[in-house]
């Protein structure tokens, strides 16, 4: 009895490990965020349009909303700027956009040639703010609900699917639960 | 040149090499707290590129969090208090060292259990092996 069960079981288990493993969907990099079910991190940062104004995320407590984390130097973020226009057409929720890591002018080209898609972005050249929100690879986009908690994070380009997969129906659980 | 210089020429040579492994941002003053940066760093990942430690990447991420570790330090943070603040925004995957605790029992553990497993395979092939009828490589004289 065992001569048999048990290779069939290890060969069962095996197929389990590279359908799991080896699914293409899956992208092995991304790494779950201890961030998510706490406290979003607060920052004050100047404005990478303006340097004389200010960024925060304090006043936008109460409200859901959604972090991104771009640079002029990431492939990926070109990558999904279309689909952030589009987001940001819906004008379902206020985009906050983090510069990391990056040079002003740069940005501001950037944003007036691609479209803003932006509310507001904060400028961090010194990667602090990033750090404290356990960025390690931009487009890094959160997921923020009423009471300024993290409730999601994708990693990697967005596209409309995704959004409309991932974030569209936990914004609006997030609206129904919450505020 | 005698081989004084030479030598000398060459130890110079052999140390402005490792003077490239140095931080740019320059060495701790107090030599206890750049013991501590550097036991630190080469315990951190570098999570963009996920197989060098925070000690040997060049990756801008990796420059910013051992300046952190570098500020923590001066601010007479203890090596527990800058684990946690990494892992609090990273997770434990930043640590090459993670602590011993419910969730990481089995990272520990595998090894002992693969060792365990192969005590047990190799025990019954041997007792099998054991029963079998000694063949002694001549032909069969019955």
């Amino acid at each position: 009895m065992w001569k048999f069960l048990l290779p069939a079981v290890m060969f069962a288990a095996i197929i389990v490990l590279f359908v799991v493993g080896l699914n293409p969907q899956r992208d092995i990099h991304a790494l779950p965020s201890p961030l998510i079910g706490k406290s979003a991190p607060q920052f004050t940062l100047t404005d990478v349009l303006d340097p004389s104004r200010q960024v925060s995320n304090a006043p936008l407590h109460g409200q859901v909303y959604v972090f991104n984390v771009w640079a002029t130097w990431c492939a990926g973020c070109r990558q999904e700027h279309e689909a952030l226009l589009a987001i940001a057409k819906q004008n379902l929720v206020p985009i906050v956009g983090l510069d990391w890591n990056d040079d002003r002018d740069k940005a501001e080209r950037w944003l007036t040639q691609l479209g803003n898609p932006y509310n507001q972005v904060a400028f961090d050249n010194e990667g602090r703010v990033a750090i404290d929100w356990g960025v390690y690879g931009a487009p890094e986009t959160f997921l923020v609900d009423a009471h300024g908690q993290v409730i999601f994070k994708h990693i990697a380009p967005l596209t409309m699917q995704i959004w409309q997969q991932e974030f569209v129906p936990r914004i609006a659980i997030a609206r129904r639960g919450g505020a | 040149m005698n081989i004084r210089t030479a030598l000398l020429g060459f130890a110079l040579v052999m140390i402005g090499g490792a003077a490239w492994c140095v931080d740019a941002n320059g060495q701790l003053e107090d030599p206890a707290l750049q013991a501590r940066f550097e036991s630190i760093t080469k315990d951190l990942r570098c999570l963009v590129c996920q197989n060098e430690s925070v000690a040997d990447s060049n990756a801008s991420l990796a420059d910013d969090l051992r300046r952190q570790v570098r500020e923590m330090l001066v601010a007479g943070k203890t090596d527990p208090q800058i684990f946690d603040y990494m892992t609090a925004r990273y997770g434990e995957f930043v640590r090459y060292n993670p602590p011993l605790e419910a969730k990481t029992y089995l990272i520990w553990g595998a090894p002992f259990l693969l060792l365990l497993a192969g005590v047990g395979i190799v025990y019954r092939i041997m007792r099998v092996r054991s029963r079998m009828p000694i063949d002694d490589g001549m032909p069969d004289e019955s």
